[in-house]
Parts: C-alpha cells; structure tokens; sequence
C-alpha cells in the first residue's frame, strides 16, 4: 500500500496552512509563560464541554492536515518498455486518500442508496439469454463478495463486530498512552478521550465497511459520498482558518494605528472601513470572486494541473474573505486601543520617552490580543457556514474541489427525484453540523474566558 | 436634530464616493473597456475599429480615472469613473449589459422583495424576542442551560438546510404550499408562507441566543433589584423594566437593517423563485452582468448609510437622554 515511488506536492493552500500551524504552534508556546493567559485556558479545558469540543475540532483539523500533505504518485512503466524515466499520475492524492484505503477510487456508474447492492436507477442491460431487460444494475463495488443479496445484513453485523474490536483496540491503545501521560491532570481528560474512542471506532468502521459498502451512498457522478463529505473537511477548515489569518494582519495594524495615532489616520482608517462594511458583503465578495474567475479565464497557462487551477480559486476565496471582513475587527481593536491609551502606564510611558514602536509592541498589542483569539474561533464556523452559501451561488469552491457548499448545491435538484436522494445533503449535513456546532460551543468558552464583560453568557446571573 | 441629519447625508458623500472607486476598480483591473467590447460584440466581430466604435457608443473611450490630456477640473471629470459615477448619484443606472433599463427593473423587482422581507423581518422579531423572555425567565436553571445549547445548535445548522428542509417537508411530502413561485394577484399569501416561516426559523437560533444575552445584562442591573425589593412581580419586571431598558441595543442591531429589507434576501428568493431584488442580484452574479451588480451595490450602500442614520434617530426616541447634535 505504502508506494515510495511518488512526488510530493506541495499546492499553496498546504504552504499556507502549515506556515499557520507553525505560526499558532509558536504563538502559544511564547505565551505558555503568561499566568493570565494560563489562567483563561484553564478556565477553557476545565470543563468537560471545552475539552469535548476541543477534541472534536483537533480531529477535524487533523483530517485536514492529513488531507494537506499531497503527491502525485509513479505509474509503471508500460510493460515492455525499459526506460529510467519515470513518469506521475496527473491525479494529486493525499495521505488521508491513502488512509481511507481507495475510498475514492470505487466509482459507481451513478447514484446508490447508502449499503445498497443495486443502482438507484434501472438502466439498460443484457440478461443471461442476451435479451435487454431494463432493471436496477449490481454495483460495481457493493457486496461482490457476498454469496447472495440476503447474506447483506449478517455480513454488515459481522464486518462491523470486526472493526468495532480492532477500534476499540487502537482507542485503548491511544488512550492507554494518554493515561499514563496524564494521570495525575486535575483536567477532566476522560471526556476528551470517550470521544477520541468513538471517533477512532467510526473511523475503522467507516474504512472497513467502505471496503465492501458504500456507506453513505454514492452521487450522481457516481463518487462515495462519505469520501466526499471527508474530503470537505479539508476545505471547511482551510477556508475558516485561513481567511482569518489573511484578515488579522490588517484589521490589527489599521486599528491599532487608529486608536494609538489618533487624528488623520485615525480618520483614514474609519473612512476604509465605513465604505468597506457599506456595501454588502455578498456582493463585493461575489463581485470580487467573479473577477479573478475571469483573470484564470484570460490566463488558463499560468495552472498546470486542474488542481492548481482549483486551489488557485481557492486561496483567491481566502484573500477575499479576508480582505472584505477586516472591517469589524478593525472597529474592535480601534475602540480597544483608544481605551488602553489613555491609562496611565501608557501615559508613563510616553512621558518617560519610549518609542512608538515599543509602546506598540509592549503595552498596546498584549493588550488586544484576547479581541484577536475571541475573533478568530468565533469567525471560524460562520465562515465554514459562508463556504456553503457561497458555493451555492456560484462564486465559492471550484466543482472538482471536494466542499460540503458544492454536496449542498447538488442535493437541492436530488431531493426532488422520486424517490428523493437524500443521503448527498445528509452526508454534507452531518459533517459541517459537528464541525460548526464544535466550534461555536468552543468559541462561547473561549469568549467567556477572555472577554471580561461577557460573563453574563454562562453564569446564569 | 436636521442640522444633524444634513450634515451625515454630507458625510455620506465620500464614503459612496468610495464605493463606486473600489468597484470600479475592481472591474477594470481585470476587465479593461476593450475586454469589454470584444465580449459584447461577440467573437465573429470583433476588429479594432468595431471596438473603438462601441467604446465611443457606450462611454468608454475615455481614460479611466485620469485624463492626462485635458487641463484644469477636466483631469478628473473628463473620465469613465466621473461620468458613470455622476449618473448612479442621480439614479440613472444606465442599461444592463442585456439592455434592459436597471431603474425600472429594480422599481417593480421592488415590491415582491419587500413582500417576503417585512413580514420575515417583523415576525422574526418578535418570535425571538418572545423566545428569549421565556429562556430569561427560567434564569440559571438547567433549562436555560439546554435552550441555550439548542440555540447553538440551531444556529450551526446552515441556512442552505433550513430552506431545503423546509421546501421538502412543507411543500413537498406535506404539500401544504406551493414548492416556490410568486403571483402578486392570486393570493400572494400562499406564496409568502414558506419563505417567511423558513427565515424565522433559521433565525431564531442567533436571534433569541442575542437577545437572552442583553436581557440578562438587564437583569443583572440595580434598578431590577429595587424592583424586585419593591414586590414586582416576575412578569411585570421582565416587561415593565427589563425590556424597556434592553430596547436600546436592540434598536442598534434591528434599525439599521430596515431600509435593507429592500434589497431582499439572495438566497430565498431564489430558492423560491420569487422575482425580487435578490434573485435579480443571484441572476446578474450568474451572468456576470457588471452593470446590475455595480449598481446593486450602490443602492446596497445608500440604504445601509440610511440605516446607520435611522439607528441614530431612533436613540432619541428610545431614550430621551440621548440628544443628536
């Protein structure tokens, strides 16, 4: 299975995303030190909801991640031809394609039920006398090793005993680990292992079944839709996380030097972002979309692979998301600055002769910092939900790229055949419900950690 | 009070000013006049001089932001962004590139907008309102704690599934309305049913999840206290104190979208092909139609800055402290 013979790819969106992880990885190790900071995450990962929630999030990111790290894979070299050239797959796979084991490559010719063994639509073939029947195709790749249709049921119940024992099995092994490490922890550590357990039982399950099944159905195009609900995941995270990072550097800068500077450039930067949050963010974002389509359109031999030309799209959505969203943060940290400027360390410091700069770096920036993080997790599921919206109206993930928006825009016209098809939208839907549902709890936690003034939300006055 | 209100109509002035630049320049970075021309005469036509004569026929022979050639005031008039910028603030929208007449399209697009926006907008209020006082009530107990996490989870479900959900179960395995469509002669209503309960719907969740958030802010002011010391019941502390007093930040969040309910919603209408402003807005994305959008979003913007001055006349009226000078 492990084939060495391949290429790493390396597409923007990974670059981006592990500068970021690298980037967060350092953010919070230089603030391990700060008590306050301490203090507030405790206060976070001290109830078994933050670390359920936590767990849940770590695991999609981790998907994500792994869906991140791209190669093209060696074709061998056609039989009889010696040549020392070796030549790649035009397909990019990931090493979460490698994990679910081929989930993607058993196509079906068009829509199936979820774990069903025939075609969802009668088409034309040849019966044993060579006569043509019109009736429901065996598929392609569902139950081929059963004897008969009725031994489907027992061979389901037997192979999900299998990978119920070889999941629970790895999860006591994971969190066996874990236990010994964390012992002795006063944070409530179990809840987050129930649900690395049960993730880690779905995901043997999911791949083991998906071997002979297809769990969740396939779509028009034939594809497995749980493979394209967690190839989404992908997506969902990148696009959450990255427009954010896209989106910080200039909503901190201009508010910062807003609220710190004070009067034409405090002008400047309320006059930007008063037209910017004028016009309604849909259809600058639509607008703003519709036109790089056309600059790829102009330009089609700057992308060499399809995919380049997806991800291309797709970090141009980033840009844009981040670029017509800075808007309230910026009012956010202008008004925060404003504040801490007037205190008197601030005033000290000024009369003692510190530099701007350092004033900036030392006094003003710490001093925002919980503003950015509460922005940061609550921006992350509306934009994951955005993503949706978006790709509905045409100007979100390019089609070829797997995203829950594209599953969503497809079911609509599916729900309305007879019988409906219902499993594309409820495979979309339960991937981007846990996901979103995660993060917002997360990001109540974290808000009522950070942000002093919100502890109405869950003292229950 | 008036001298107040000119002087932000002035302040909004610039800030449209701003608008049409960016989305002029947003347009032209990618889509030079002569991209232009060459899309609208079609393949089979396009030669230089076909070109310049359709640049001369539609206004765009000239320099896009500055005019090197001419002298004085003229620099800056004598351009592409001043002349079509002068006819939007005149609300003259030109015709789109299908050739229709944008001003009278959004004038009777206008109407069915409104027709689904105002009742969603009204009901969705007072249902969360509603909502979050009963939550309210039940104060610190476990099942303030469950609906608040049903509100959560109300809000992570994404408004595509609302609108689906909705058209299937309703109007499809129930068939209590029509799946989509719009007649304004033939009982309007049966139309409006689904649109409308589908955004209370998915509304609720943010909706009553912000408005328990600034009652309980109420709740926990001194003035509730006396009030409480003084025997008032429950009910009457809730209606008679808390909300009066909570109205302030909900005129901030709830005014300022009024005058966009012209602008109707994207998604529904299209869903349920309702022929208003926002599925005529989905319909020009689609086709890439620049002429609509950038005038959409010019009226996107006036009636936002409208909003924000709304917001701030409404201060006075909810609370007689504030005086607008």
């Amino acid at each position: 299975m492990w084939e060495l013979d391949a290429k790493p790819v390396l597409l923007w969106s990974d670059a981006l995303v592990f500068m970021l992880v690298i980037v967060l990885c350092t953010f919070f190790y230089r603030l391990r030190n700060d008590p306050q900071t301490r203090e507030r995450w405790s206060q976070v990962f001290s109830s078994r909801l933050g670390m359920v929630t936590f767990t849940i999030i770590m695991v999609y990111v981790g998907i994500a991640l792994l869906d991140s790290l791209h190669f093209r894979r060696a074709l061998a070299s056609p039989a009889g031809v010696e040549t020392t050239e070796v030549f790649y797959d035009n397909k990019v796979t990931s090493v979460l394609d490698l994990m679910l084991d081929g989930m993607g490559d058993r196509y079906e010719r068009t829509y199936s039920a979820p774990l069903a063994l025939k075609s969802f639509e009668k088409s034309d073939m040849k019966d044993e006398h060579g006569n043509l029947v019109r009736d429901y195709e065996w598929l392609e790749h569902a139950g081929r090793h059963l004897a008969s249709p009725a031994d489907k049921w027992p061979d389901l119940l037997r192979l999900t005993g299998i990978a119920l024992a070889w999941g629970l099995a790895a999860a006591a092994l994971v969190v066996g680990l874990q236990w010994v490490l964390l012992r002795g922890s006063a944070y409530p550590w179990y809840a987050s292992w129930l649900v690395q357990a049960v993730v880690i039982c779905f995901m043997v399950w999911l791949v083991s079944v998906s071997h002979y099944y297809h769990v969740l159905g396939t779509d028009q195009g034939g594809t497995d839709v749980a493979y394209q609900s967690l190839k989404g995941i992908r997506t969902g995270v990148l696009l959450g996380t990255l427009s954010t990072l896209v989106m910080l550097p200039i909503a901190v800068t201009l508010g910062v030097m807003a609220g710190y500077f004070k009067g034409w450039v405090d002008d400047v930067v309320q006059y930007l972002y008063t037209t910017l949050s004028s016009i309604p963010g849909i259809l600058l974002i639509a607008a703003s979309v519709l036109l790089f389509q056309v600059y790829i359109d102009l330009n089609p031999d700057y992308f060499a692979v399809g995919m380049e030309k997806a991800d291309a799209r797709f970090i141009a959505l980033c840009f844009i998301l981040g670029l017509t969203s800075w808007s309230s943060l910026c009012r956010l940290i202008r008004a925060e600055t404003l504040k801490i400027s007037q205190l008197g360390y601030v005033q000290a410091a000024h009369a003692f002769g510190v530099s701007h700069r350092r004033i900036l770096g030392r006094h003003i920036l710490p001093n925002v910092v919980h503003i950015i993080l509460i922005t940061f997790v609550l921006d992350f599921s509306s934009l994951v939900l955005a993503e949706a919206v978006l790709s509905y109206i045409g100007v979100g993930i390019d089609p070829s790229m797997g995203s829950w928006g594209n599953m969503i825009n497809d079911a609509r016209t599916e729900l309305s055949l007879e019988p409906a098809v219902w499993w594309t939208l409820a495979g979309a839907f339960f991937f981007m419900f846990m996901l979103v549902l995660a993060a917002n709890l997360f990001s109540d936690l974290v808000r009522d950690a950070f942000d002093p003034r919100s502890g109405s939300g869950r003292s229950g006055a | 009070m008036l001298a107040y209100i000119i002087r932000r109509l002035l302040y909004a002035i610039p800030i449209l000013v701003g608008v049409n630049l960016l989305t002029f320049t947003l347009f032209f970075v990618v889509n030079s006049p002569d991209d232009m021309a060459a899309s609208q005469l079609g393949d089979k036509y396009v030669t230089p001089a076909a070109i310049e004569n359709w640049k001369r026929k539609n206004g765009y022979d000239k320099p896009l932001f500055l005019n090197d050639s001419a002298t004085g005031l003229a620099t800056l008039t004598d351009t592409i962004f001043f002349t079509k910028s002068v006819r939007l603030f005149a609300f003259d929208f030109g015709r789109s590139e299908s050739g229709r007449d944008i001003t009278t399209d959004v004038s009777t697009r206008m109407w069915p907008s409104l027709a689904v926006a105002l009742p969603s907008f009204a009901l969705g209020i007072w249902v969360n309102i509603c909502v979050a006082l009963m939550v309210v009530m039940f104060r610190g107990t476990s099942l303030d704690r469950w609906a608040v996490f049903v509100f959560v989870a109300l809000m992570s479900i994404s408004y595509l599934f609302y609108i689906i959900g909705g058209q299937y179960l309703v109007a499809k395995q129930w068939m209590l309305v029509p799946i989509s469509g719009f007649d304004p002669d033939f009982k309007p209503w049966k139309f409006l049913i689904l649109p409308v309960l589908v955004s209370v719907l998915s509304g609720i969740g943010s909706g009553a999840r912000w408005y328990r958030t600034l009652f309980l802010e109420e709740a926990g002011q001194d003035y509730v206290r006396t009030a409480r010391a003084k025997g008032a019941s429950e009910i009457s502390i809730l209606f008679r104190h808390i909300l009066p007093n909570a109205l302030i930040p909900i005129l901030t969040g709830v005014v300022v979208l009024i005058p966009s309910l012209f602008m109707g919603s994207l998604l529904i209408e299209s869903f349920f092909g309702i022929p208003g402003l926002g599925s005529y807005m989905l319909d020009a994305i689609r086709s890439q139609d620049f002429a609509i959008v950038r005038s959409m979003v010019f009226i996107g913007s006036i009636l936002y800055i409208f909003g924000l001055i709304l917001t701030d006349i409404s201060y006075t009226w909810a609370d007689p402290r504030v005086r607008l000078s």
